[in-house]
């Protein structure tokens, strides 16, 4: 175990194994995807409410849990970095923010177009659509740290310590419908596949969310590899890889 | 661990856990204000202020939709199962709405009981099926959304509002 994160400190061992993980990721993202998007677009049934407008569910859910799990993921490499000082962490966290400010992003646009013809409004003041705005911010608060100090450690620290008090708001999105009155419904994907929603709508929702996830961890470890490049540009291994490829 | 380590371990998760409780203690008191509407229980209690902008929630109550026919005037009653709320709108009704419903109104809270509506908005619940579905539950003799859920929902609204008649 110990041997392992040793291991993962090495920004040189993680370039290789990553090299080779990256193709399953990309892969399965794939394949994932467009099953899902496909099955869920055009096959999965109608709701006996809401028509074909219920179909935005398999990008607003996808979408949303990716969301928050890239902000627990902010706050977990963040508290890593911060402990720890293991520098991989640190990258891996500039490059997630980005993809998760987008998923937020998503999730807010996807939920106001649905919004419309179900609600009668786009935008409603309620407990879950405010903190997953505030969500957004904090993104965009993390990423603006990164880029408000000459000095990349500061800034580091600064968007490290951001993520791990904003994570506090990620229990907060996901309770408010439970919590409050809200005019957001409750979940009706759950893993444990409560009966909110039958088999053959639900199979391709599950697709979706595996395939954004594939989609979130290939794109990160790539990310992190072009990170890994630039910053350890000037040591022996990079300038060896750099001779080899010319 | 080294002994700085663990001074930075403690010191990242004291941070985090003041702001928990900082957090935490803000929706505590701001807990009544989070919701986004008052349910006809509240209502009937007193506990939403007269001729003021509200909202109120709750499901429309099964043949209590009464339209004018030469006009956009539409009645209607709010329920939670328990109390009820009679609401006068006048404009056009969201696609989801019907009987049955969830529904959420903005509007003012006269003195004779009623709510003058401003906007209807539809409450989708978390419960997706396909139409067949539906209908094959509806010839069981079931109303669509989730029986247990909604029998769970209704014994929580009573034990609200006996906890409210004590205070």
């Amino acid at each position: 175990m110990w041997a392992f994160i040793n291991k993962l400190r090495s920004p040189k061992w993680f370039y290789a194994i990553s090299a080779r993980l990256l193709p399953w990721f990309w892969a399965a993202a794939l394949i994932l995807i467009v099953t899902g998007a496909i099955w869920g677009l055009l096959f999965a049934p109608a709701d006996y409410q809401q028509g074909n407008s219920f179909r935005i569910i398999y990008v607003h859910v996808p979408a949303a849990f990716l969301a928050q799990s890239i902000f627990v993921s902010l706050a977990v490499t963040g508290l890593v970095f911060m402990v720890w000082k293991i520098k991989i962490a640190d990258m891996a966290a500039t490059v997630m923010a980005p993809l998760g400010a987008a998923m937020t992003f998503i999730a807010l646009f996807s939920g106001a177009v649905w919004g419309v013809p179900t609600w009668g409004t786009w935008w409603m003041w309620d407990a879950r659509l405010t903190s997953m705005l505030i969500l957004l911010f904090l993104y965009l608060g993390v990423i603006a740290l990164r880029g408000a100090f000459t000095s990349r450690d500061s800034a580091s620290r600064a968007a490290s310590v951001l993520a791990m008090v904003g994570v506090i708001n990620i229990p907060i999105i996901k309770y408010s419908v439970d919590w409050w009155y809200t005019l957001h419904q409750p979940a009706t994907f759950t893993v444990t596949g409560r009966a909110a929603m039958p088999m053959e709508m639900w199979l391709p929702l599950l697709i979706m969310v595996l395939g954004f996830y594939s989609f979130f961890i290939a794109l990160t470890l790539m990310r992190t590899r072009s990170e890994i490049l630039r910053r350890e540009a000037s040591k022996r291994w990079v300038r060896e890889l750099a001779a080899e490829a010319k | 661990m080294r002994p700085k380590r663990k001074q930075k371990l403690f010191m990242a998760l004291g941070l985090v856990s003041l702001a928990a409780i900082a957090v935490g203690l803000t929706l505590y008191a701001l807990r009544a204000n989070i919701n986004l509407f008052f349910s006809p229980i509240q209502i009937a209690a007193g506990d939403a202020p007269y001729e003021r902008q509200i909202r109120a929630g709750g499901m429309v109550k099964e043949g209590s939709v009464a339209r004018n026919p030469d006009s956009l005037d539409v009645e209607f009653t709010v329920t939670d199962y328990v109390e009820e709320v009679r609401v006068h709108y006048s404009g056009i009704l969201p696609d989801l709405f019907r009987e049955g419903q969830g529904v959420v109104v903005v509007g003012q809270l006269q003195r004779d009981g009623f709510i003058k509506a401003d906007q209807v908005l539809a409450r989708h619940d978390e419960n997706y099926m396909p139409p067949e579905v539906s209908e094959a539950l509806e010839a069981a003799g079931y109303s669509p959304a989730d029986y247990q859920a909604k029998a769970a929902e209704v014994a929580k609204r009573v034990e609200e509002r006996e906890g409210a008649s004590q205070n």
